[in-house]
């Protein structure tokens, strides 16, 4: 296999790590003000995120310089053509991990409240942002010959790519629920539930008309693979939404999971061998081909992940297995 | 061009921004490590509050070099897309091995760190907080090799229209970076050093809670007062480096407009760049060469032939970055190094004659050097990324070629003023919550409220 080939692989694994393990960190981020309702339910909640969330966004990190360095022309020509987009992300991000950091450390119900809802914006958007993005990529933007992005912000918003948005947001808020009636005890357990129950439907219509745009504006299911693995993740989310009914919450958090997991799979296996495709000209999209390093690059970077990533999943499973209990009050630290 | 100047206000806001944080979370975070170990070694419970204490402070000013840390990942992307394409197959590799060997393991040992106190054995705990300073200093390596290639290129071919690795190895060994990096982490333990002083201080001043800032005190000196005297040498031996590497900063540095043998080191002067002269000032003769060749006498070029020379290699066009600027920062720097090393060396001799608690004067000059090696620290950096001008990277590459064809100076004028007015808030409220925790000291609970009935104190 081209090395090119293994990093467009590569890039794919660490858009499906992130997107599975920030999607239930936004996902909490967005229940926060919604399911908390005194300062200790949402010390919780945030509690329930605390020790893992900063190791979770390196994923998007990771996936970012992996991106520059495997395929630096896709890097050039997607954020600086999804520019604002990626600029409202960014302040979102921002304001959402110095709100995490800072909104305990100060009394006061204005202080609170105020780092509260900007913590619930500031992973609304991402979660929103994330799938327009996604979407985009798969759909075909406008790029020229000589690989620029020649639209503008609001070229990015159509039908299909805002569901996409939705679609993104409301997984992972169902996603986030579902964590949460793992990591929290009851009456807070038991809201969490009750509200997954009730995202849970609207993100089965969202995903179920994402599925449907997808089928009508892309060649995703030109790949028969691609097709399963996005229908095994409608699937999974069914499967999910059963067992959250039936008081099966770690099966329930397992099925939203491989719906992302097979999501994110089918949207890159649709993309292959295209990274960005442009809507101008087919000759004009970003593949594996025209868009990558160098092979000495490619090769010392997959030596250095091939080493790595084994490493980091041992270590931040390792934190996970160490932060495994309900979060009570006992642990907070925000 | 409008995008270009404003895409170049917009890398200089945000990075600066960004590098008030970062020498703090490399220096403080080996404090920390420290003074945990030492609580591990001795069971000294006032070196786990101590660990805690400062901990605290480390961790509000770690969220925002995090965050401000995000956008310069991106910027590059954003506002310099014809520098990603034309560098990314070098420039990429650095970024992406800091993430996988360092970010990684730096933010999820934070976490682990933060929320670990009751879940992990004491040993565990300290080897977190190793970890985590340990990675971000390994961070800070990563992004000066990719800045060092930057500023003096190696291990590369031009080939497909864009600059190719053809030799990791060498970009390691990048004679900038060894220079560079040294002087960035002992900077980042000045900073870490000067800020345990003087929070520790100022409490002194007060007589409050004496028994722990007394010693804290003591090792924020320790720190600071070794990492100064080292910061001098390892930027001694980066100006001797420039002689040879970057003629044009150093140069620029010295506002040596003609090459001079012996070069006289000017300590201040009225440069006029237009005509490209110095009018009156005060400088030493053969201090330069002494500088740079450890000798009165010896060559160091000036300006004006750089110039020439640089027209014969790449044509037309001017070479020079803005000298008055660079001139002026690198002696605000020097001059801040100076005033650090004074200020420690007193307190040092007072604490060794066991009087410093009595000299309110010398407790207030270490409370007020707090501010001074940001201002070491930014000029440093200033000098770093302005000396290589008009360059982005230097020989290959010039600014205006670099930044992104189909951004908009609207695109980058909205953003520079959002990201401008966000660090803008976050810098009050960071500053707010840092005074708010120095002042309060040790004692107070770190919770803000304690949960009702459960005694939920933090940190305990």
């Amino acid at each position: 296999m081209e090395l090119s080939v293994v990093w467009f692989v590569l890039v794919a694994v660490l858009f499906t790590g992130f997107f599975f393990l920030e999607g239930f960190d936004y996902g909490v981020g967005v229940l926060l003000p919604l399911l908390g309702r005194t300062d200790d339910e949402r010390r919780l909640i945030i509690g329930s995120i605390g020790p893992v969330w900063d190791g979770n966004e390196v994923w998007m990190i990771t996936a970012g310089g992996a991106m520059f360095a495997a395929f630096p022309h896709v890097y050039a020509t997607l954020f600086s053509g999804f520019y604002l987009a990626l600029f409202l992300m960014l302040v979102a991000l921002i304001v959402r991990g110095v709100g995490l950091d800072f909104r305990s450390k100060q009394s006061g119900p204005a202080w609170r409240s105020t780092w509260d809802w900007l913590i619930f914006a500031g992973s609304l958007v991402p979660a929103l942002l994330w799938g327009v993005a996604v979407t985009n990529l798969l759909k075909g933007v406008p790029i020229d010959a000589k690989m620029n992005y020649v639209g503008t912000f609001f070229d990015l918003l159509s039908p299909y790519t805002l569901i996409g948005g939705v679609a993104f947001l409301l997984v992972f808020i169902y996603h986030g629920a579902a964590y949460l009636v793992l990591k929290l005890e009851d009456p807070l357990a038991g809201r969490a539930r009750r509200t997954a129950l009730t995202v849970g439907v609207f993100a089965a219509i969202a995903f179920l008309a994402l599925v449907g745009m997808t089928y009508i504006y892309t060649d995703l299911f030109a790949s028969v693979g691609a097709g399963v693995s996005l229908w095994a993740a409608v699937g999974a989310f069914v499967v999910s939404y059963l067992a959250m009914r039936a008081h099966r919450t770690g099966w329930a958090f397992v099925g939203s999971g491989l719906a992302i997991v097979f999501t994110t799979a089918a949207f890159f296996w649709g993309l292959f061998p295209r990274l960005m495709v442009s809507s101008l000209n087919s000759a004009w999209s970003l593949t594996v081909t025209n868009a990558s390093s160098s092979p000495l690059t490619l090769k010392l970077m997959t030596v250095a992940a091939g080493l790595l990533v084994p490493v980091v999943l041992a270590y931040q499973a390792w934190s996970y297995w160490i932060f495994r209990k309900r979060v009570t009050l006992r642990d907070l630290e925000y | 061009m409008d995008e270009l100047l404003l895409a170049r206000w917009q890398f200089g806001i945000t990075s600066t921004y960004h590098f008030l944080f970062v020498p703090l979370t490399l220096g403080l975070s080996l404090l920390v490590a420290a003074m945990e170990t030492v609580y591990v070694r001795t069971g000294n419970e006032l070196y786990k509050k101590m660990a805690q204490f400062w901990g605290k402070l480390f961790l509000i000013n770690f969220a925002l070099g995090v965050v401000t840390g995000l956008v310069q990942e991106f910027e590059f992307g954003m506002n310099w897309s014809e520098y990603s394409r034309f560098m990314g197959d070098i420039f990429g590799a650095p970024l992406a091995l800091e993430a996988l060997t360092a970010f990684y393991l730096e933010s999820t040992f934070i976490g682990i760190w933060i929320f670990g106190w009751k879940r992990l054995s004491k040993g565990m705990h300290a080897a977190a907080i190793w970890i985590v300073a340990l990675s971000s200093n390994l961070s800070a390596f990563w992004i000066l090799a990719a800045n060092s290639f930057m500023q003096a290129p190696v291990g590369y071919v031009l080939r497909n229209g864009r600059a190719e690795m053809n030799d990791f190895s060498a970009l390691l060994a990048n004679p900038y970076l060894w220079n560079q990096f040294p002087h960035t982490v002992l900077g980042g333990l000045v900073t870490g050093g000067v800020f345990v002083m003087a929070i520790s201080a100022y409490h002194l001043l007060r007589r409050s809670q004496v028994e722990f800032f007394r010693p804290s005190l003591k090792i924020g000196l320790i720190c600071a007062l070794t990492a100064s005297l080292l910061v001098v040498v390892t930027g001694h031996r980066q100006a001797q480096y420039l002689a040879e590497a970057q003629p044009m900063k150093l140069a620029a540095i010295e506002a040596l407009w003609e090459t001079a043998d012996p070069a006289p080191f000017t300590f201040f002067t009225a440069i006029d760049s237009g005509k490209q002269e110095n009018r009156g000032g005060v400088s030493l003769p053969g201090g330069l060469s002494l500088l740079v060749h450890s000798s009165p006498t010896g060559e160091v070029k000036g300006i004006k032939d750089l110039q020439q020379e640089s027209e014969k290699r790449f044509g037309p066009g001017s070479y020079a970055p803005d000298i008055p600027s660079v001139f002026w920062s690198f002696r605000i720097m020097v001059a801040a190094g100076c005033w650090l090393l004074a200020v420690a060396g007193l307190c040092a001799y007072y604490l060794r004659r066991g009087t410093l608690e009595d000299k309110p004067l010398a407790l207030k000059a270490v409370v007020v050097t707090l501010a001074v090696p940001y201002i070491a620290n930014s000029t440093g950096w200033y000098v770093a990324e302005a000396g290589r001008q008009p360059w982005i990277v230097v020989g290959l590459q010039r600014v205006e070629q670099a930044v992104s064809p189909t951004v908009s100076a609207a695109s980058i004028g909205i953003t520079l003023v959002g990201f401008t007015l966000v660090y803008g808030v976050l810098a009050v409220v960071g500053i707010y919550l840092l005074g708010k925790f120095a002042k309060q000291g040790p004692v107070a609970p770190f919770a803000a409220k304690p949960a009702e009935g459960k005694g939920v104190a933090l940190w305990n």
